[in-house]
């Protein structure tokens, strides 16, 4: 079963932006799905799809089995916005509170509250809040309740390193009672360690979906290595076989394709020898979370170069 | 909705800008236009002048908290996406404006309770019509209520701020509050008659006892202001937008 399903959504802004535009998407049931794409991909759009805050223009769109933003989806769909919309002048903790008993479930705000590590907040209003203390605030009041879905929009942006280990362990918490996360993120670390699902959108639509193991297993192998930044890859190219293609992926990180043969290996090997280059992690294998989503958004993401022969 | 507006309330009771608004000048227009005489009531300063004065100064504290109050918080809530925030929540969006409304109303009983209060110390003595004061606020303040929305809820958050503001100031000023729109020149009294905000001073000063009001025109006024209640809602209606 699927908590949420978008098909063909299409989402245009009256100033004739396109948010979505034909976007597929299923959030399976009882899973963590990572949302991953470029700034101005759609994903916020599609969150707000989903939490029945924005109205598709077609397609359809169907969460918890029926229509978004009904009644029984506003109580079973808990949404963490990016602009977190927390009244300013509420103390935080009150707030949550008051969430939690909009939510008919009050008693769920305590134990939150603690491992949030709210409960020295008492006192504080919202406004005098750090950026990512009022991250956990606004995670808090997405968690109350006991929601089916949870859908998160970046949780753990400017989190230090333990808020954002505690925000994977509510997540992870989630998923053990049988919930559902959707969970959009520019981190590619969050969502391997956290996803089942990773979908990939750019432009508004989805350009892959699959499992972390289906995005990064199927297709052949290919030579990866990391290295200074702006290495000469239309060089490394002409250097290799005909049809081999290398690209700067991400800042630093080359990849190429076109068969991972131990003489391509031997041939990217040398080519560094000759031009000084240290080829650090150098190897065959297939591609990770991040070569994927660079190819598949390169076109969305300014500042990456590629080159083939 | 009750639990948002209880909420609400609180949130308005902590605000110091808010309560300078809708508490601290309205008793100072009070207590100024009933021991100054520069201000033409048609009563001489003095205790007699008082059920004028407070009819028209709690109008002013209905238009503070339905109208300025409101229109601001709700483009500024619009702004934040807080608005939206509450949309996720199982409070439907006519629960979310409602208990909006209803904190307001609430905000308002307040500020009548304290008004008369200050009125009393100052000398004024109810007649059996008060009991009608708390009702009429609260029926002005569902009505500028609609009012703020249809700004609040359309125009970007500091143009409703100027706005709620400039008006705000006007309406005390020559909106028939302060003073009754009967005092003002010809051509302006008969139009400031036709405002929301004198209609509701009217009928707030008939309550307090004031003997200036000829009750033949209360009728009026309670149409008057239930039209400006009912244009507020359908335009808030039609154009009411969450961010």
């Amino acid at each position: 079963m699927d908590a949420a399903r978008l098909a063909q959504v299409f989402v245009a802004y009256p100033d004739g932006g396109r948010g979505l535009d034909g976007l597929d998407l299923t959030v399976g049931s009882g899973r963590v799905t990572a949302l991953l794409g470029p700034n101005g991909a759609g994903k916020s759009t599609a969150v707000g799809v989903i939490a029945g805050l924005i109205d598709a223009s077609a397609g359809a769109v169907s969460v918890l089995d029926g229509p978004p933003g009904r009644r029984e989806a506003r109580r079973l769909v808990n949404v963490m916005v990016q602009e977190d919309g927390l009244p300013t002048g509420a103390h935080a903790v009150e707030l949550v509170r008051h969430i939690a008993r909009l939510r008919g479930s009050p008693e769920t705000a305590q134990p939150l509250v603690e491992l949030l590590g709210l409960n020295r907040l008492k006192r504080t209003t919202i406004r005098r809040l750090s950026g990512g203390e009022r991250r956990r605030v606004s995670l808090a009041c997405a968690l109350v309740g006991n929601p089916e879905l949870v859908v998160l929009d970046e949780p753990t942006a400017g989190l230090d390193p333990r808020g954002r280990s505690i925000v994977w362990e509510c997540i992870c918490g989630i998923r053990e009672r049988g919930g559902t996360v959707l969970l959009c993120t520019h981190l590619l670390d969050e969502a391997e360690s956290l996803a089942d699902d990773v979908a990939i959108i750019a432009g508004g639509r989805c350009r892959a979906q699959g499992t972390l193991t289906e995005l990064t297993g199927g297709g052949e192998e290919i030579i990866t290595f990391d290295g200074p930044l702006h290495l000469d890859v239309a060089g490394l190219a002409r250097a290799l076989p005909e049809g081999s293609r290398v690209q700067e992926s991400s800042p630093g990180r080359y990849r190429i394709e076109g068969g991972a043969t131990p003489r391509m290996l031997a041939t990217v090997a040398s080519w560094c020898a000759q031009h000084g280059v240290q080829p650090r992690n150098l190897g065959a294998g297939y591609q990770t979370l991040a070569d994927v989503y660079w190819r598949l958004t390169e076109e969305y993401t300014e500042g990456t170069g590629g080159a083939g022969s | 909705m009750i639990a948002q507006a209880a909420f609400e309330l609180r949130l308005l009771l902590r605000n110091g800008e808010q309560l300078l608004l809708t508490v601290i000048i309205p008793m100072a227009l009070l207590v100024g236009v009933t021991l100054v005489d520069a201000v033409p009531l048609g009563v001489p300063a003095g205790a007699e002048r008082l059920p004028v004065a407070l009819g028209g100064v709690l109008a002013v504290a209905v238009i503070a908290s339905g109208f300025t109050s409101l229109a601001i918080s709700v483009g500024f809530d619009r702004r934040s996406g807080a608005l939206l925030m509450l949309a996720t929540t199982p409070l439907s969006r006519q629960g979310i404006l409602g208990a909006r409304a209803l904190a307001a109303m609430a905000m308002v009983a307040i500020q009548v309770v304290v008004l008369v209060v200050t009125a009393a110390l100052l000398g004024w003595r109810p007649t059996p019509a008060a009991l009608a004061l708390v009702p009429i606020a609260l029926l002005g303040t569902a009505a500028f209520a609609a009012l703020g929305f249809a700004l609040g809820g359309a125009v970007r958050a500091e143009a409703t701020l100027a706005v709620a503001n400039a008006v705000f100031l006007a309406l005390v000023a020559v909106g028939g509050t302060t003073y009754p729109a009967d005092q003002l020149p010809a051509p302006l009294s008969s139009l400031v008659s036709l405002l929301p905000s004198s209609a509701l001073a009217d009928l707030l000063r008939w309550s307090a006892g004031a003997a200036s009001t000829t009750s033949g025109a209360l009728p009026v006024d309670a149409v008057i202001l239930g039209v400006w209640g009912a244009i507020g809602a359908v335009i808030a209606a039609r154009t009411f937008r969450w961010r």
